[in-house]
C-alpha cells in the first residue's frame, strides 16, 4: 500500500474509534446534568443514585474519549505534515481554541467534580457537571468548525501557495458548522438516550430498583425523542445544503452517475458498478429524490459524470469521483438508523410510565442500543469518504497532504497504524468490558461507594 | 511587541506549565509501584493527583494546539520529524489515560498491578521522551532547505538527547516525590522525601550537564547578562530543594523547572527549530508562523482565556487542599 493509503487508513481508524466514544460523552454529560439538577431541585435521594450510576458509566466513556483524543491532536503534524503546513494558518487556530476554551474547561471541572460529592455544596456540584457539559460540547463546535473549512473554505485566501486566513468571524461562522454541529449535538444525544434505555430495559426485565429505572427509562425517553427528531431534521437540511456546497458528495451519496430527470426518484437498493459507471440494479421510489432535496415535487439531481466534466475544465485532469459504494451505503445505513430510533422513541412514548409492561419494547430498546455507534460512524464516512479526491474541498487534494516519504516512510506509517490500532483493540473490548458489568450492576452498589467516585 | 516574539514567549509559558504541572504527575505516575507498597498506599498516591492529572494533560495538548495555530511550519516539521518517538509518547500516554480510571473498576490484584505498572510505564516514557526532544531541539536536528527533518529515529538518541532525558526523569521523580511529600502523611510521605533526596543528586548531575550543553550548542553566553542570570536562579533552586522542607521545597523544585524551560527557550531564541545542515535552513519564528492576522486574532484569545483557565485551576488546587489519608476512599 502506497504511503497515502496507509496514512487514511489510519486516520479513519483512530478517528473513528475515537468517535465512537465522543458521542455518548457529549449526550450523556447533559442527561448526568439533568439527573443532578433533579436532586438539587426535588431533593429525592432517588436521583442522586441515578446520578452516580450514570456518572460511572459516563466516566468509563470519557477516559477513551480523552486517551484517544491525543493521538487526534498529533496526527496532522505526523502523517498529514503538507496539509498542516498548507492549513496550519487557519486550522490551528480553532484547534488551539479549542484547547485553551474547552478542554481546559471538562477536564478540569470533571476532575472537581468526581473527588467533590462531600465537599461542596449541592448546588456548586451540579452546576460543575454542567460545565463539564458545555465544556464538551464547545469542544465539538471548535473541531467542527474545523472540520467545516475542508468541506467548504471561508474566509481565506491564497497566498504563496498557502491558504492564509482573512477573517476569523467567517470561519467561526462558516454555514456548514451550524449543520454539523447541530446534527452532531443531537446525535450525541440520541446516541445517551439509547444507551440509558437499553440500560434502563434490562433492568427492567429483571424487575430490579424499579423505580429508578423507570425514571431513567422516562429520561431516556424523552432524550431520544427529542435527539432522534431533530437529528432526522437537521440532516435535511444539511443533505438540501450539500446539494450547492458539495454536488459530487451528494450524487455519490445517492448513486447517481447520469443527471436524472425532474421529478427524481429516490434509490432504496442499489448494486453499484463504479468501474462501468452505473447501477445494474436500482430499486427507486418515485418523486421522493425531489421531495428529499428540494421539499417539492419537481427538480432533477445532477448525475457524477455531469459533475466530473465540470471539476475537469474547473481543476484540471483527474479523477473527482468519490467511493462511490462507500458514501451510498455509509448514507442508507445512518438514514435507516435514523428511522428505526425514531419507531423506537415514539413506542416509548405510547408506553409512557408503563414501560414493564411491553417485554417487546424492553427487548428492542436493549437491541438498539449499538444503532446510534453505527449511525456516528457511517454518518462521518459519509462526510469524509464523500468528500474524497479532496482533502479540503476544491483546494487540496488528499495525495498532496500527505507527509512526504522521505521523512515518514510507507513502512513507518504501516507501524503505528498497526501499533495503534492493536492497543485500540485491547483497551476497546476492556472498555466495553466494564462498561457492560457497570451497567449490570444495581444503583444501590453504585451508591455505595460514598464521598468520591475513588480510583 | 512583535506578534511572533509574543507567541514565542507564550508558547514558553504553555511548556513551563506543562513541565510544572504535568512534571510532578509524572514523577508520582513512575514511583507508583515501587513507593506504594500495597493497594491503599498506591491508591492514596493515586487520590494525589486523581483530580488534575487530565486538565494538567491539557496543558501539553494546548502547547500542541498553539504550536499549530501559532507556528504550523514548526508543527509539521517537530511531530513528522520526531515521528516515532511521538509515537511511542501517544501509546505511553494514551495506556496512562485509560489506567487512573480503570484500575480500581475490579477487586482483583493482578488487574489492580497491571494497571500499575501501566501508569508507570506511561509517565516513564513520555518524562523520558520530552526531555530527549527538548534536548535535540537546543542540540539543532538535520532540516533541509525545504524545512523537511531529514534524519531517523536513532538521530535523535545521541548522547545529548539521552542525557536530556534522564535530566528530564530524574527533575521529574524528585519534583514528584515532593508533590507526595507535602500531599500524603505519615510513613509513606517520608518515604517520599527520602526518594526526593536520593534523585536530588541524579537530578543535580544531570541538569549541570545538561545545561552545560546549553551553553554550548545554543551560544548562550551571547544572549546578555539577564538571560544568564535565568539558568543561574534556576540552579540556586534546585541546589535549595536538598535543603527546605515541606511546601518550601516543593515549590523551589517548580521554579527550578520553570525557570529551566525559560532557559532553553532563551537558548533557542528566535529560531524555534535549528538545522544543523545550515543555519539558513532553520525554522525560526518569523519563517515558521502563521500570518500576522491569525498571530493577532489568536493574542485576543489568549489573553482573555489564559487568565481565566489560570484562576479556575487554582481554585481545583485550593478544593483539594490538604493531605490524602491512606485507607480513606479517596478525599
Ligand atoms: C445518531 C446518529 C445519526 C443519525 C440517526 C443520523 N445522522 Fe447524519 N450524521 C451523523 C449522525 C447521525 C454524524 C456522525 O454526526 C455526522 C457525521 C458528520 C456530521 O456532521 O454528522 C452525520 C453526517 C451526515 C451527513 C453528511 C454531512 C456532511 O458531509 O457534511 C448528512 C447529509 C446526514 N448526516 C444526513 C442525515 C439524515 C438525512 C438523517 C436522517 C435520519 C441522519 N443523517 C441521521
Ligand atoms: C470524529 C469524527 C470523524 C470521523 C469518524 C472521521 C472519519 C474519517 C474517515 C473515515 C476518513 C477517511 C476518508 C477516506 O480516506 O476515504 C477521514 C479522513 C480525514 N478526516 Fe475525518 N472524521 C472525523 C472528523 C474529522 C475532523 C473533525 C477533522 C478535522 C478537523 C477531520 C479531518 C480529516 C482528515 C485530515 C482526513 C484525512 C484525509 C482523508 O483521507 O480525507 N476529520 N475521516
Ligand atoms: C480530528 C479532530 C479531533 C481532534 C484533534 C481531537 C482532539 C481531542 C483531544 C486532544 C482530546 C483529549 C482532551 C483531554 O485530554 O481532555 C479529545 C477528547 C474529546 N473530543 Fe476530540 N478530537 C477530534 C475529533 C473530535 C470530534 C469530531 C468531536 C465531536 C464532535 C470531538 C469531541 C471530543 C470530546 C467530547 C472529547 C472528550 C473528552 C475531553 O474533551 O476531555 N473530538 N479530542
Amino acid at each position: 500500500m502506497t504511503e497515502v493509503a496507509l496514512a487514511r487508513l489510519q486516520f479513519a481508524t483512530t478517528t473513528t474509534f475515537h468517535f465512537f466514544f465522543v458521542p455518548l460523552t457529549l449526550g450523556l454529560a447533559i442527561l448526568v446534568a439533568v439527573m443532578e439538577t433533579l436532586y438539587v431541585t426535588r431533593g429525592d435521594e432517588k436521583y442522586k443514585r441515578m446520578t452516580k450510576f450514570w456518572g460511572h458509566l459516563f466516566l468509563i466513556n470519557f477516559a477513551i474519549g480523552v486517551a484517544t483524543g491525543l493521538v487526534q491532536e498529533f496526527q496532522f503534524g505526523m502523517n498529514w505534515s503538507e496539509y498542516s503546513r498548507f492549513m496550519g494558518d487557519i486550522f490551528g487556530v480553532p484547534l488551539a481554541i479549542e484547547a485553551l476554551l474547552a478542554f481546559f474547561m471538562e477536564s478540569t471541572f470533571i476532575g472537581v467534580w468526581v473527588f467533590s460529592w462531600d465537599k461542596l455544596p449541592k448546588n456548586l456540584h451540579a452546576a460543575l457537571i454542567w460545565l463539564v457539559a458545555l465544556g464538551s460540547n464547545l469542544s465539538a463546535f471548535w473541531i467542527l468548525a474545523a472540520n467545516s473549512f475542508m468541506q467548504h473554505p471561508t474566509g481565506y485566501t491564497i497566498q504563496n501557495g498557502r491558504a492564509v486566513l482573512t477573517s476569523f468571524g467567517a470561519v467561526a461562522t462558516n454555514p456548514n458548522v451550524f449543520f454539523q454541529f447541530g446534527h452532531v449535538f443531537f446525535a450525541g444525544l440520541s446516541t445517551a438516550a439509547f444507551v440509558i434505555m437499553a440500560v434502563s430495559a434490562w433492568h427492567l426485565l429483571r424487575n430490579h430498583e424499579v423505580p429508578e429505572f423507570a425514571s431513567s427509562m422516562k429520561i431516556g425517553v424523552i432524550a431520544a425523542l427529542i435527539g432522534s427528531v431533530l437529528v432526522a431534521t437537521v440532516g435535511h437540511f444539511q443533505t438540501q445544503y450539500l446539494i450547492h456546497e458539495q454536488p459530487m458528495k451528494f450524487a455519490a451519496m445517492e448513486a447517481v452517475w447520469e443527471d436524472t430527470g425532474s421529478p427524481a426518484p429516490w434509490s432504496l437498493f442499489a448494486i453499484i458498478d463504479e468501474n462501468r459507471q452505473e447501477n445494474p440494479v436500482n430499486i427507486e421510489i418515485p418523486y421522493l429524490g425531489s421531495l428529499l432535496s428540494y421539499n417539492k415535487f419537481s427538480g432533477s439531481i445532477t448525475g457524477m459524470k455531469t459533475i466530473q466534466k465540470e471539476y475537469e475544465a474547473k481543476y484540471g485532469p483527474g479523477n473527482y469521483i468519490p467511493p462511490v459504494k462507500w458514501t451510498y451505503w455509509s448514507f442508507r445505513v445512518m438514514v435507516t438508523i435514523g428511522g428505526l430510533m425514531l419507531l423506537l422513541a415514539l413506542w416509548g412514548l405510547a408506553l409512557w410510565g408503563r414501560f414493564e409492561t411491553s417485554r417487546a419494547f424492553l427487548v428492542s430498546a436493549i437491541w438498539m442500543a449499538a444503532s446510534p455507534f453505527i449511525a456516528n460512524s457511517t454518518g462521518w464516512w459519509v462526510a469524509e469518504i464523500g468528500r474524497q479526491p479532496w482533502i479540503v474541498q476544491g483546494l487540496l487534494k488528499t495525495a498532496d497532504a500527505v507527509t512526504p516519504g522521505s521523512v515518514v516512510p510507507a513502512s513507518m506509517v504501516l507501524l503505528t497504524l498497526v501499533g495503534f490500532n492493536l492497543l485500540y483493540l485491547v483497551l476497546g473490548i476492556i472498555d466495553l468490558g466494564l462498561m457492560i458489568k457497570f451497567a449490570q450492576r444495581s444503583m444501590a452498589e453504585s451508591a455505595e461507594e460514598e464521598g468520591a467516585l475513588v480510583y | 511587541m512583535d506578534l511572533h516574539v509574543i507567541w514565542f514567549i507564550l508558547i514558553a509559558v504553555l511548556f513551563s506549565g506543562f513541565f510544572f504541572l504535568e512534571g510532578f504527575d509524572y514523577g508520582v505516575g513512575t514511583l507508583l509501584p515501587f513507593l506504594g507498597k500495597n493497594d491503599a498506599e498506591r491508591r492514596a498516591i493515586i487520590n494525589t493527583i486523581g483530580p488534575v492529572w487530565d486538565a494538567n494533560e491539557v496543558w501539553m495538548i494546548t502547547a500542541g494546539g498553539a504550536i499549530f495555530a501559532a507556528f504550523p511550519q514548526w508543527y509539521a516539521t517537530l511531530f513528522s520529524g520526531f515521528y516515532l518517538a511521538l509515537f511511542l509518547m501517544l501509546l505511553a500516554l494514551i495506556l496512562r489515560g485509560v489506567s487512573f480510571e480503570y484500575r480500581s473498576k475490579k477487586e482483583d490484584l493482578g488487574w489492580r498491578q497491571a494497571w500499575d505498572w501501566a501508569i508507570f510505564f506511561g509517565s516513564f516514557t513520555p518524562a523520558l521522551l520530552w526531555g530527549v526532544a527538548i534536548a535535540n531541539l537546543i542540540r539543532g536536528v538535520p532540516i533541509d532547505a525545504h524545512m523537511q527533518y531529514t534524519g531517523t529515529f536513532w538521530t535523535l538518541l545521541n548522547p545529548y538527547g539521552l542525557l536530556g532525558g534522564i535530566a528530564a526523569v530524574a527533575i521529574f521523580i524528585m519534583h514528584g516525590a515532593n508533590f507526595l511529600n507535602i500531599k500524603l502523611e505519615g510513613e509513606l510521605a517520608e518515604r517520599a522525601r527520602g526518594v526526593a533526596n536520593l534523585w536530588w543528586w541524579v537530578a543535580v548531575v544531570a541538569v549541570v550537564l545538561f545545561v552545560y550543553g546549553l551553553f554550548v550548542y545554543t551560544g548562550y553566553t551571547s544572549k546578555g547578562f539577564l538571560a544568564i542570570l535565568v539558568p543561574l536562579i534556576a540552579a540556586l533552586a534546585l541546589l535549595a530543594v536538598r535543603f527546605l522542607e515541606g511546601s518550601a521545597r516543593f515549590w523551589s523544585g517548580a521554579v527550578a523547572i520553570i525557570l529551566a524551560v525559560v532557559s532553553v527557550f532563551i537558548g533557542l531564541f528566535p529560531n524555534v527549530m535549528p538545522s544543523t545542515l545550515n543555519p539558513d535552513w532553520s525554522l525560526t519564528i518569523y519563517n515558521a508562523s502563521a500570518s500576522d492576522y491569525t498571530l493577532g486574532v489568536m493574542t485576543v484569545v489568549a489573553l482573555i482565556f489564559t487568565p481565566l483557565v489560570l484562576l479556575y485551576q487554582g481554585w481545583t488546587y485550593w478544593v483539594f487542599r490538604g493531605r490524602v489519608r491512606v485507607g480513606e476512599g479517596g478525599y
